[in-house]
């Protein structure tokens, strides 16, 4: 499980910003997750909280926004969203679709900070 | 009075990682050397595929490999049978390896002497799918006794990758492996991508598994 050295990076980045506006308080982390980040959204909930400890991030929300994957599909000459992670194949025509456009993401997007 | 605001980041969470192997995979290009990593689930035969793969080459070309491992250096003494250099990255309770490790244990070692270097990850098929440590290529095994439908179940680390070894396929009847369920299984997850079979056992499958390899390191020399 790497979720926790994930979730340790996001509370670096989260405190490094808070940092640059005087310590501010972080309320909520906003993260895209990817479905195929390869990161268990479960499991990076489950890690926040043992990450945040002892840190100004303490009773802060992680916040996911989950991004799911988008192929083009050749065949039909338009882009598709994908209802499961082990079927790269048009949902519509069935062709194979391997260009992966979106789905990967593991990205902080925003912070909720109390002023 | 107390307000929340929304304030804008937009940051990759791994972009230490990311530049750390961008970094890296311009310092193996300028150097010409070709780097292959090699992920797994623990037990697939990692370490014997290396082995082979380091003796047979090193007749023709300049070879060494950095092994990960959670807590032995076992993998880097059998490796060492094969006379390259070998240097072992012991992760302690990391699941994956990082690219800074690389880095790390690249140490004194003069890049320009080498023509292919492989990294071989912790066996593990979940953590390492994120991430990159700057090689060219990444080889994905899963063996005959594993079962076919193992890319199904871990579609991330197949959809990362750019080819797949199928090991122990001396193996295969005894366990009744259905090789064409198999590729079938890996090109759900990755339309498209190349397939080997192999026994590092018998050698079956070596010699096709090397050439286009080495086709590969060819061309990276070529360019520069």
């Amino acid at each position: 499980m790497h979720e926790l050295s994930i979730a340790l990076s996001i509370v670096e980045m989260a405190t490094e910003e808070s940092d640059k506006r005087n310590g501010a308080t972080v309320d909520a982390v906003h993260l895209k997750l990817g479905r195929l980040s390869g990161v268990v959204k479960d499991a990076l909930l489950f890690s926040w909280e043992i990450a945040c400890q002892g840190t100004t991030l303490e009773n802060s929300r992680l916040e996911i926004i989950e991004v799911p994957v988008r192929v083009h599909c050749e065949n039909c000459k338009t882009d598709r969203t994908l209802a499961e992670i082990n079927n790269f194949s048009c949902p519509v025509c069935s062709e194979p679709t391997p260009e992966v456009l979106q789905g990967r993401e593991l990205e902080v997007t925003a912070l909720e900070i109390i002023e | 009075m107390t307000q929340t605001r929304l304030v804008e980041v937009r940051q990759n969470v791994l972009k230490h990682n990311d530049v750390l192997a961008r970094e890296l995979r311009e310092r193996f290009e300028e150097a010409g050397v070709f780097v292959a990593s090699f992920v797994s689930s623990p037990g697939s035969g990692k370490t014997a595929f290396l082995e082979k793969t380091l003796t047979l080459l090193k007749e023709k070309y300049r070879v060494a490999a950095l092994v990960g491992d959670l807590a032995t250096e076992n993998d880097a003494a059998r490796l060492a049978r094969s006379e390259v250099p070998v240097k072992q990255i012991v992760t302690g309770t990391i699941c994956h390896l990082e690219a800074q490790m690389i880095e790390n244990a690249l140490g004194d070692w003069d890049l320009n002497e080498l023509d292919c270097l492989f990294i071989e990850n912790v066996g593990n098929l979940v953590c390492p799918s994120s991430y990159d440590l700057g090689e060219a290529l990444r080889v994905v095994l899963m063996s005959t006794t594993e079962g076919e439908d193992k890319p199904l179940k871990y579609p991330t680390i197949f959809n990362t990758a750019d080819v797949a070894v199928i090991t122990k396929t001396d193996l295969a009847e005894a366990v009744e492996f259905d090789s064409q369920a198999a590729h079938a299984s890996i090109q759900a997850v990755r339309p498209g991508m190349k397939i080997f079979e192999v026994s590092s056992k018998t050698g079956a499958g070596m010699d096709e598994w090397l050439q286009w390899l080495s086709g590969n390191f060819n061309n990276l020399k070529s360019k520069i």
